[in-house]
């Protein structure tokens, strides 16, 4: 029998997106509306995955593709919830530059349908078309600007790239496909016989596939572009939200099928973690332009996420998520600030840019600032214990290499960070900037301020909610 | 008595931070914001001083301790104190209000946001002398990167912008191999509890590693010889509050740690190393001397100065003898108001003459009496002169030195020296012969606060020149206990 209701928030979300596409065919300039039922969706989506999966013990439904554990719970009203604070921050820059339209919140609905699909999947197929769900709308979402060269070039960029990366993570599913006889996780599990090669090369496609989805190093060269190409909003969902789905998408996919390989798949990740840090760091340093250097710095930071689960341990995978959640909030702060950089209907995003800010508006420097000491890891705030747990995890593996590598990349990329800091508090003020921001804006802005400030006040309950995730 | 002092001293000085950040925004009330941060840091300091008269100091058992579950099963939050580190708290919030009475002609714009920075920063530093937990103590030894970041870069000189990014980098790559030995402490011993890890130990074939990242943090914030070069540009581009914070506080809390965290924690590992850390205290006494010497600017040659009295410290700390020990503490203390004290003095003619070169200067004795009578007080404390504070803590850790090393001791008291005659020659050359240049005239004396806060720091110098027993009965039955230990230790490997 079939426990529906834990597949009911992805149901609910499903019919919503048909109700809302007929509803923005029918009725004329619907945008606003649209946009307002669509974050009551999504909030109530997340108050439904809450109710119905957050304390259910792990749980196969559809012949074991769909899973629902803690793990897959959380991640969603996490995807949930930060797709809610996009949305509801992005409509004033949409409105700027006149592309407030009803594709917009649709488009970013269907997408997080796609990562509730892959946060759920226990089975190759399953896990495939929620990732071409979401990628698809990503494709689209690139794009949105569509007038400006750079929005299309991103989008196109993202396209063909990432369907290159599709192709390849098929071609693995296929491999391990025709060497197990089935696409279920658990059963490869069960049939795994270690001693085939095909194996090791369908998990090496596969994490090539998923390594171009978080934009980690050496598969990290779309990002720059489609992160400057693209609307502001539409980067800010690109740094947080697909992540999420693909992070967890990897836990799953190398501790439930693969775990037995772990030899085999370690030194990849390993390599793909320290190469993610040590690049991001060096390559943000020569940037100008703000999305481009944010695009560097999320590359080093999921090196530090991937790092957590290299490790192979409970411990690993948690300290990621706890990472990964932690990242979210820091870099809702800093789009926020981006988003308010706004003088005369023109949205403004170089470095220079940003030159005595703290003049002209302290109190949006200050978060800035507290913002990037958190990213830079320095304590007290919530970056440094992010950082912390991570190197808790893999120190406990005597990963002496892999921590200190980490670590003195942490004060490369401090100076970029320490460089915009430089530039905000340092320099000379220009023009002051508009101050008629919108309320969510402003919210987003301190309510991640606060939580960063103020996270070391109350460190543990974030590790006890994350430590009820029990993969292996 | 369950009133929890050691937590309101680090939290009050944040308060007032937090409530001068709400008042901020009147720009009008610039008295009001001063006065609102001195009231908080006099608080501060007499709660110091109530804590110094509670203080137990017969036993070098960690007193006031507060021990509160911070991350559950992971860390506790557990601070007290013992002998070694009542007298930096104390020096710290004694140092913190001079500070802000000082602000008055030096920082001219944003003073609110200058002041929450001192003070966030006096949170921090009073954090790190108290904690009894590692990752604490890490913690609160990172987060003073940030407003002293901000100290130096907003409110320095010409070349602020770079003397912050080095100053920050510096001690981050420092510091974070500490986190990695903090972290693989946690693995080893299952706690970064330091009363717990002195009872436990930690396993020999760990150490030396383990005291080497301890080191790497320890060296850069000293600053030890070769990796002192911060020191200098981030003394000389900050504006007089922070280069005195720096000086006083700063450099201290890793010397602090050198006693309490590489001799408490790694003793093998500590005797291992001592002729390391002999080399490098003999060259940095000697080498930074001779640089101190050649110096143009009165402010590079106080930091070229300091690195060669904390050059004195480590010295003395890794004789592991009573009177080194002692005396390196005594001197990190008279060094914290000699430096401060001398930054201040060349804060005073900086804001009337806009210069910190030497050449600038000469035959001022006749206009600004006051200054230099002071002036020659801390001159003469800087070099040791018997009957001011300098004296005592140099003498004992020469003494020391000679019951340990001979050489190294003769060594180092080239040093002295050389010290004695490059701050007699500064002396010279600032305050007495021909006054050559004439906008000299218009120089002034010393206005009531300047003077107000140069005899704050004159009198306990003076004071315990003559008569340190104070000082010295408050840490010698922690510093005894600590050489026990540690000989125990190192007689049972």
């Amino acid at each position: 029998m079939t426990n529906l209701e834990l597949v009911f928030p992805e149901i609910f979300l499903s019919l919503s997106i048909m109700f809302l596409l007929i509803l923005g065919v029918f009725k004329k300039d619907s945008s606003k509306l649209i946009q307002n039922i669509s974050l009551i969706i999504l909030l109530s989506t997340a108050v439904i995955a809450f109710n119905e999966t957050l304390g259910v013990t792990e749980t196969f439904l559809f012949n074991s593709s769909v899973i629902i554990d803690y793990l897959s719970s959380f991640m969603k009203i996490i995807t949930l919830l930060a797709a809610f604070l996009v949305l509801v921050i992005s409509s004033s820059y949409l409105k700027t530059l006149k592309i407030f339209k009803i594709e917009y919140p649709i488009l970013i609905l269907s997408s997080v349908l796609g990562m509730m699909i892959m946060i759920s999947s226990n089975d190759l197929i399953v896990f495939y078309m929620g990732l071409e769900l979401q990628s698809l709308a990503l494709y689209v979402l690139a794009t949105f600007n569509r007038d400006q060269l750079k929005s299309s070039e991103a989008g196109l960029k993202y396209f063909v790239l990432s369907a290159l990366s599709s192709g390849l993570l098929l071609y693995g599913c296929s491999l391990i496909y025709g060497f197990t006889g089935t696409t279920n996780f658990n059963l490869i599990a069960d049939k795994l016989n270690s001693g085939e090669y095909a194996i090791t090369f369908g998990i090496v496609f596969i994490l090539v596939g998923l390594a171009f989805k978080i934009s980690a190093v050496p598969f990290h060269m779309w990002a720059p572009d489609v992160y400057e190409g693209s609307p502001t909003p539409v980067t800010l969902f690109f740094t947080m939200v697909p992540k999420i789905a693909a992070l967890t998408v990897f836990i799953r996919f190398l501790y439930v099928p693969f775990l037995n390989l772990i030899d085999q798949w370690q030194m990849i990740l390993i390599f793909l973690s320290i190469a993610s840090m040590l690049f991001g760091a060096i390559a943000a340093i020569g940037q100008t332009n703000l999305k481009r250097l944010i695009a560097y710095s999320s590359i080093s930071h999921i090196g530090y996420a991937l790092a957590g689960l290299a490790t192979g341990s409970n411990d690993g995978i948690q300290s990621s998520v706890i990472y990964i959640t932690i990242y979210i909030l820091m870099n809702l702060g800093l789009f926020s600030c981006l988003l308010m950089m706004k003088r005369n209907h023109k949205y403004f995003e170089d470095i220079g840019d940003l030159s005595g800010l703290s003049k002209n508006h302290p109190l949006i420097s200050l978060s800035l600032l507290v913002i990037l000491f958190s990213l830079a890891g320095i304590p007290p705030l919530a970056g440094f214990f992010a950082k912390f747990y991570i190197f808790k995890s893999v120190l406990e593996q005597s990963m002496y290499f892999l921590a200190i590598v980490g670590l003195l990349s942490t004060v490369v990329a401090a100076f970029y960070y320490l460089r915009i800091i430089k530039i905000m508090y340092f320099d000379k003020e220009k023009e002051k900037y508009d101050t008629d921001h919108s309320l969510w804006l402003k919210f987003s802005l301190t309510f991640s301020t606060l939580l960063i400030l103020m996270y070391f006040i109350f460190p543990s309950q974030l590790i006890e909610v994350i430590s009820r995730i029990n993969i292996i | 008595m369950n009133f929890p002092i050691l937590s309101s001293l680090i939290l009050l000085p944040s308060i007032g931070a937090l409530f001068l950040f709400f008042t901020r925004s009147e720009k009008k009330n610039k008295i009001t914001v001063k006065y609102v941060a001195l009231f908080t840091s006099l608080v501060t300091f007499f709660l110091s001083i109530y804590l110094w008269i509670l203080f137990d100091q017969s036993t070098s058992e960690f007193q006031f301790v507060e021990d509160r579950i911070w991350i559950k099963g992971l860390i506790n939050y557990k601070v007290g104190i013992d002998g070694i580190s009542v007298l930096f708290i104390i020096l710290t919030a004694f140092i913190t209000p001079l500070c802000i009475i000082s602000v008055n002609n030096s920082i001219k714009n944003r003073l609110g946001e200058f002041l929450i920075a001192v003070l966030i920063m006096e949170s921090f530093m009073i954090g790190v002398f108290c904690s009894l937990d590692l990752v604490v103590f890490y913690l609160f030894f990172e987060a003073g990167l940030i407003p002293m970041f901000l100290i130096i870069g907003i409110w320095g000189g010409s070349r602020r912008v770079y003397s912050a990014f080095k100053f920050f980098l510096f001690t981050l790559l420092g510091s974070v191999l500490m986190l990695v030995a903090i972290i693989s402490i946690y693995w080893i011993s299952g706690t970064t509890d330091v009363v717990q890890l002195y009872e436990l130990g930690i396993d020999a074939k760990y150490q030396n590693l383990l005291w080497l990242a301890f080191f790497s943090s320890f060296a850069v914030k000293t600053p030890m010889w070769p990796v002192h070069t911060w020191l200098p540009d981030a003394h000389v581009e900050a504006p007089t509050a922070g280069s005195v914070l720096l000086a006083a506080i700063l450099l201290k809390m890793a010397g602090y740690g050198f006693i309490r965290f590489s001799l408490g924690l790694f003793p093998l590992a500590s005797e291992i190393f001592t002729p390391l850390i002999y080399t490098l205290s003999v060259i940095a006494i000697i080498f930074t001397s001779l640089i101190a010497l050649m110096q143009e600017d009165m402010k590079k040659l106080i930091a070229y100065s300091s690195v060669a009295h904390m050059g004195f410290v480590t010295l003395g700390i890794f004789t592991i003898q009573q009177q080194g020990l002692e005396g390196s503490i005594l001197q990190m203390i008279s060094h914290g108001l000699v430096a401060a004290a001398l930054f201040l003095c060349v804060g005073v003619v900086y804001d009337r003459m806009h210069s910190r070169l030497i050449d600038t200067y000469g035959g001022i004795v006749s206009i600004i009496p006051k200054y230099s009578v002071l002036f020659m007080l801390f001159t003469l404390a800087a070099l040791g002169l018997p009957g001011t504070s300098g004296f005592v803590g140099e003498f004992l850790i020469l003494m020391g030195a000679f019951k340990d090393n001979f050489l190294v001791a003769v060594t180092a008291s080239l040093g002295v020296i050389i010290g004695a005659a490059y701050m007699l020659w500064l002396y010279k050359r600032v305050v007495f012969g021909k006054l050559i240049n004439s906008d000299l005239k218009q120089m002034v004396d010393l206005n009531k606060s300047e003077l107000f806060i140069l005899s704050c720091l004159a009198i306990p110098i003076l004071f315990f020149g003559f008569y340190p027993d104070p000082l010295i009965n408050t840490i010698e039955v922690s510093i005894s206990d600590l050489i026990k230990v540690y000989n125990l230790n190192v007689m049972n490997n």
